[in-house]
Order: C-alpha cells, then sequence, then structure tokens
C-alpha cells in the first residue's frame, strides 16, 4: 500500500522474543510464575487466561512498564530485561487507547516519529502512509474526543505501528468496544499486521477473539503459560482439565485411568471408556491415575438405550433435560446418572431422530473423540 | 404533596442561598460606598458621593508604592509557588518513597499551622539573617504559605489525568523529561495555572506575615492599610480595600474560568 510502512521483511530466523523463566511477584503473590515463550518473526500471538492470570503483567513486562523478579525478555536477539521503557523499540496499543488528548490524530501519530528526531519531512510522508493504512486519512486533525472509540483505536494502532516497532503489543485493544465493531477490527487488525509482517503480542480473555486471530494462543493459568499452540491443537488436543474447560464447551467424564496395550481406559465406575492409543500416549498418564475424558459436544450422539452398541464406540447414559435451537445448530442438555451436566450439539438438518426433556437415552461416541488429561481426583 | 414539598424546598434553598452570600459578602461589600464618601472620616451609610480619596490614593506615595510592592511580591511568590508546588505535587504522586505521607504533611503544614505563629518564626530567623524588608526574604516567606495552593491544584489535575497516557509516551519513545515535557505538564496545565492564580491571591492579601518582615522602607499594600486603619480613620483605607477587592474577585473569576476549561479528557 506504501513504501514507507510496506513492513519489515524478516531478517533472519532470529525470534522475534524470547522470554525465560519470567517472573514477577507482588509482595508473596506470584502474578507471573516462570513462563517461557518463543515467539517467531511475523506471527502472530495470543495471550489468553482468565483475568488476574498473568498475561497483562507479562505484557507489561515485555513493554517494560513492570520490572520483572526474575528471568530475562530479548527482543530481536537483544537482551532488554533491565532497559527502560523507552528505548525498548516495542509499539503499544492499550485498552482506553491511551491518545494524547491535546493533540489531534495526525500529532498522535507524529509523536514516536518526533521523540526519534525524523526530518519533518519524513515525519509528514510517515504519517500519511500510516492514516491511509487505518483508512482514516480525512482525520489528521480531528481531536481524540472527536471521533469513534472504534476510530481512536485504529489512530492507536496507526501511531503503535508508524515507527516501524520489532514487536507490536496490544493489550486488550477492542475491549471497549460493541461486537459488532469488534469483529471488523479483528479482521482489520489482522489484515494490516500481516501486510506490515508485524510480530504481534495480543492480550485477550475472549477465545473466540484468540481462535479468530491468532497463529497460536498461549493459554495462561495461574501465573504460568499451561498451553501453547494453535487453535486446533488447543479445541482438539488440551493438555489439561483447565485448558479443556477454558476452550469452547467441554463434556468432563471423571474417573481412574487403567493402563492397557493400545491406549488403556477410563473406570468412571459403573461406566467404563476406552481411550485411543494416541489420546493415551499424549497423556502419559500412570495406572490408577486420577483421569478425565474430554468429549466436545458435536462429538457426542445420543442413541436409544435399547438399541445395539456398534463396536469402537464408547457410552454413557443420560437423561433429556433441554432441547435448545440455536439457528444452525441444536444444543441438548442432559444430566448424568452421576449428576453432571452434559451438552450435545447437532447439526439441523442431520438425520437425527428427536428427543425431548425426560427422555432416557445413552451417549455414544467414537473412541478416537476422546482426549485424556489428568483428573482432579475423586 | 410532593409538588408543594418541592415548591418548599426550593424556597428554603434561597433563603439559605441569599443569607449565605449577605453574610459571606456583605461585610466586604459594606467597604464600597464608605470608598466614594464625601466624609472626612470612615463611616457608613457615607453622607455624600465624592471621588477625593481615590484622588489622594493614586497620588500619595506610600499608597501607591504598596501597591507596587505588594504586586512584585505576590507575582513572584506566584511563579516561584507554582514551580515548587507542581514539582512537589508530581513527586507526591507518583513517588514511591518512604516518609511520603510525612512528606505530604510536611507541605501542606502552612495550612494549618497558626499564621502567626509561622510569622513570628520567620521573624525571628529574618532579624538573625538581616533579611526582613527585602523583597526576597517576604517572597519566600509567602512561596511557604503559598505552596500548598498549587499543591492541592496539580494534585487534583494529576489524579484525573489517565497514567496509560505516560506509559504510552515512554513506549513511544520520550524519555521520564520529553514524557513531562510533552505529555503530563501540558495536561496538568490549568492546575498548575489555578494555583498559580491561588499563590497569587494569598500574597496580595496577606497580611500577618507581612507586617512582621516589612519594614517603613519596604510596605506592602494590607500593612498599609493596617497601619492608616490604626492611625487615621480616613476613607482612603476603603478606596483601598476597594481595589484589592476587585483585583482578587477577576483573578477568582480567572481562576473559576480555567478550572471550567480543565477537563480535556
Amino acid at each position: 500500500m506504501s513504501s514507507h510502512l510496506a513492513g519489515r521483511t524478516p531478517t533472519s530466523d532470529r525470534p522475534a522474543l524470547v522470554l525465560r523463566g519470567l517472573d514477577k511477584h507482588f509482595g508473596d503473590v506470584a502474578a507471573v510464575n516462570g513462563v517461557d515463550l518463543d515467539v517467531r518473526q511475523g506471527e502472530f500471538i495470543t495471550l489468553l487466561g482468565p483475568s488476574g492470570s498473568g498475561k497483562t503483567t507479562t505484557l507489561r513486562m515485555i513493554a517494560g512498564f513492570t520490572v520483572q523478579t526474575a528471568g530475562t525478555i530479548e527482543i530481536d536477539g537483544n537482551d532488554v530485561s533491565r532497559i527502560p521503557p523507552h528505548k525498548r523499540d516495542v509499539g503499544m496499543v492499550f485498552q482506553n487507547y491511551a491518545l494524547f488528548p491535546h493533540m489531534t490524530s495526525g500529532e498522535n501519530i507524529a509523536f514516536p516519529l518526533q521523540m526519534r528526531k525524523l526530518p519533518k519531512a519524513e515525519i509528514k510522508r510517515r504519517v500519511d502512509d500510516a492514516l491511509r493504512l487505518v483508512k482514516l486519512d480525512a482525520y489528521a486533525s480531528r481531536y481524540p474526543r472527536q471521533m469513534s472509540g472504534g476510530q481512536q483505536q485504529r489512530i492507536a494502532l496507526a501511531r503503535a505501528v508508524v515507527f516501524e516497532p520489532a514487536l507490536l503489543l496490544m493489550d486488550e485493544p477492542l475491549g471497549a468496544l460493541d461486537k459488532k465493531l469488534r469483529e471488523a477490527l479483528q479482521l482489520e487488525i489482522m489484515h494490516i499486521s500481516r501486510q506490515l509482517g508485524a510480530t504481534v503480542i495480543y492480550v485477550t480473555h475472549d477465545q473466540e477473539e484468540a481462535l479468530v486471530m491468532s497463529d497460536r494462543i498461549a493459554i495462561f493459568h495461574d501465573g504460568k503459560i499451561e498451553q501453547l499452540g494453535s487453535g486446533e491443537d488447543l479445541y482438539e488436543r488440551p493438555v489439561s482439565l483447565f485448558v479443556a474447560d477454558f476452550i469452547g464447551e467441554s463434556n468432563i467424564l471423571h474417573g481412574r485411568f487403567e493402563a492397557s496395550s493400545g491406549g488403556g481406559w477410563v473406570n468412571g465406575d459403573p461406566w467404563r471408556w476406552r481411550v485411543s492409543e494416541a489420546a493415551g500416549s499424549r497423556a502419559g498418564l500412570g495406572n490408577g491415575a486420577p483421569a478425565a475424558l474430554v468429549v466436545r459436544p458435536e462429538r457426542l450422539r445420543i442413541i436409544p438405550r435399547t438399541g445395539d452398541v456398534p463396536t469402537g464406540v464408547n457410552t454413557i447414559d443420560a437423561t433429556v433435560t433441554d432441547v435448545l435451537y440455536l439457528g444452525s445448530t441444536r444444543k441438548f442438555e442432559l444430566t448424568l446418572p452421576d449428576g453432571r451436566a452434559a451438552g450435545v450439539r447437532q447439526q439441523l438438518g442431520r438425520d437425527d431422530a428427536d428427543w425431548h426433556p425426560a427422555d432416557e437415552v445413552r451417549l455414544a461416541w467414537d473412541v478416537d473423540a476422546g482426549v485424556l488429561v489428568a483428573g482432579k481426583g475423586i | 404533596m410532593t409538588d408543594s414539598f418541592r415548591r418548599w424546598n426550593r424556597i428554603l434553598l434561597v433563603a439559605f442561598g441569599v443569607l449565605t452570600i449577605v453574610f459571606l459578602i456583605g461585610p466586604s461589600l459594606v467597604i464600597v460606598p464608605m470608598g466614594f464618601s464625601s466624609a472626612k472620616i470612615l463611616s457608613f451609610p457615607p453622607p455624600g458621593l465624592s471621588l477625593q480619596w481615590y484622588e489622594k490614593m493614586v497620588t500619595s506615595p506610600s499608597w501607591t508604592a504598596g501597591f507596587i510592592n505588594s504586586f512584585m511580591v505576590a507575582v513572584l511568590t506566584a511563579i516561584v509557588a507554582s514551580i515548587l508546588g507542581t514539582l512537589a505535587a508530581l513527586g507526591l504522586a507518583r513517588g514511591r518513597f518512604p516518609g511520603r505521607s510525612i512528606a505530604n504533611a510536611v507541605i501542606l503544614s502552612p495550612l494549618v499551622v497558626p499564621v502567626v505563629v509561622i510569622a513570628i518564626g520567620m521573624f525571628s530567623l529574618y532579624v538573625r539573617w538581616k533579611i526582613t524588608g527585602s523583597v526576597v526574604g517576604l517572597v519566600v516567606a509567602h512561596t511557604t504559605l503559598a505552596v500548598p495552593f498549587v499543591v492541592i491544584s496539580v494534585s487534583a489535575s494529576l489524579r484525573t489525568m489517565d497514567r496509560n497516557l505516560e506509559m504510552a509516551a515512554a513506549n513511544l519513545g520520550a524519555s521520564p523529561v520529553r514524557t513531562f515535557r510533552h505529555i503530563t505538564l501540558p495536561l496538568i496545565m490549568p492546575g498548575v495555572f489555578a494555583g498559580a492564580l491561588f499563590a497569587f491571591l494569598s500574597s496580595w492579601d496577606e497580611v500577618v506575615v507581612a507586617i512582621f518582615l516589612t519594614t517603613t522602607k519596604f510596605r506592602t499594600l494590607p500593612t498599609v492599610m493596617w497601619e492608616q486603619v490604626r492611625q487615621v480613620i480616613d476613607p482612603t483605607v476603603a478606596a483601598v480595600a476597594t481595589v484589592l477587592l476587585v483585583v482578587t474577585t477577576v483573578v477568582l473569576m480567572l481562576a473559576l474560568v480555567v478550572r471550567r476549561q480543565a477537563p480535556v479528557r
């Protein structure tokens, strides 16, 4: 689109960001507890987790606003652990935009360039390019208060990329916007960051946003990265009960692991479910360990209690409690024999039998559809 | 029922407001007609009207010198106090150091310590240092008294300012000094300016400390008035007081206007 913001050509295979053993303690409380992360050039990484999981603290340490208790931060091969924020060459977009209210949007975008003492003509050219990039060319002389939230956030984005930082940090940038605008801006941020070849570290607690935007997602839990992987990795192959529960909807069946050749079993007395070989080896549980079998709602089928059970299928009895019509899908809420709730999602138009509340049914799923994770103990 | 209740409420509110204004401002306003009096001594109500006391005010050297001295001291006080007060407010708001609350209490203490105590303390020091009756001496003393006004006003501005803006500035490559110069200072400027105006006023009509620290060679307007009232009960004092009142009111209005324009975000 423009000559100056044409983007960074990945200069080497050197990682854009490396975190090693990053700790942050506030008094006795460990907000971040041993975070390791390697981010490739041009990668879009999302730090996802509930509030208080340490994702924002991690981001603030990368920006230099918070000094880590232990560990190192490398940006583009340079150790910046002890470098103050204004010398880190990192752009940041804040949730509340943080535009300077006494400057026009053009002056806001020019600010980082002025701080770098670029020539006036160069600054003007780059500001114009940046405004064009976020499609707000006509708004250079508007003050932030004269613009909508979405426009302000686009100016903030332009300001954060105009000096071509090594890293672009975003702290829940869309949190203050309504759903429709959020979805439009998600796509816009993705396109712009791709166009610039920017390496992005994005913090959010919205899993849908994370799944849509990211190359990889780091799930934060209790100050640690619980799992790092693509959205598909996290959804199809969660490594823990927390991740399984946090990402998407899941049905979780508790029991004890029984090792055997070719996978094993989860024994949730009186039920016993087969575990596939792949799932068994991934979880690496010992014989008799508390285990949980995770099955996504769209992987479950409802069958009559009386019929034959096909081979390669696990089952459990259930009672239908609710049937929800959700447009393209239908959702069944059920109760398991132990009183826990279960959910089944069906594409509409599929030739499934119709079930009604209070129907006594059986849930079935392919052995391959179950993911084994360590349980909480019974 | 609610309607009549509301009407009574309104009447009471207006009555209370009027009464407050009469008690607060009435005594000050009584002085105004006395300055235009034709009588030879301070009296109310004035028997007739005349501008002779205003004439005397602008021609008498002790009054004009008092005006000039007071104005000079007040302006210098406002400048010095707003610089020191702004820096103090920044340190108190942003700094994390042991004894911060003690520092805060000490800086604001001139507001609660009786002025006469401060005046006597300063007088005994100034006598030893031989700086009674000097401009610098009085400016230093008035600055001490004025700094709390600036600190309070600037602190309020700092509290309403979004800290993220300073972080954003640092993130965009601004050193702490440049962040202050380009972001923080412009945003708290209304608070600094309002503080400076209050500092000006606090010095402009300060009388207790000035009585102790001025000499016959160097007097401020309030001390000249004080002396005049004790010696000759001459309506010139009323004329001067009226001028004093006008200046104060104008500055106060200015401060209010600045405050109103303050919310930038």
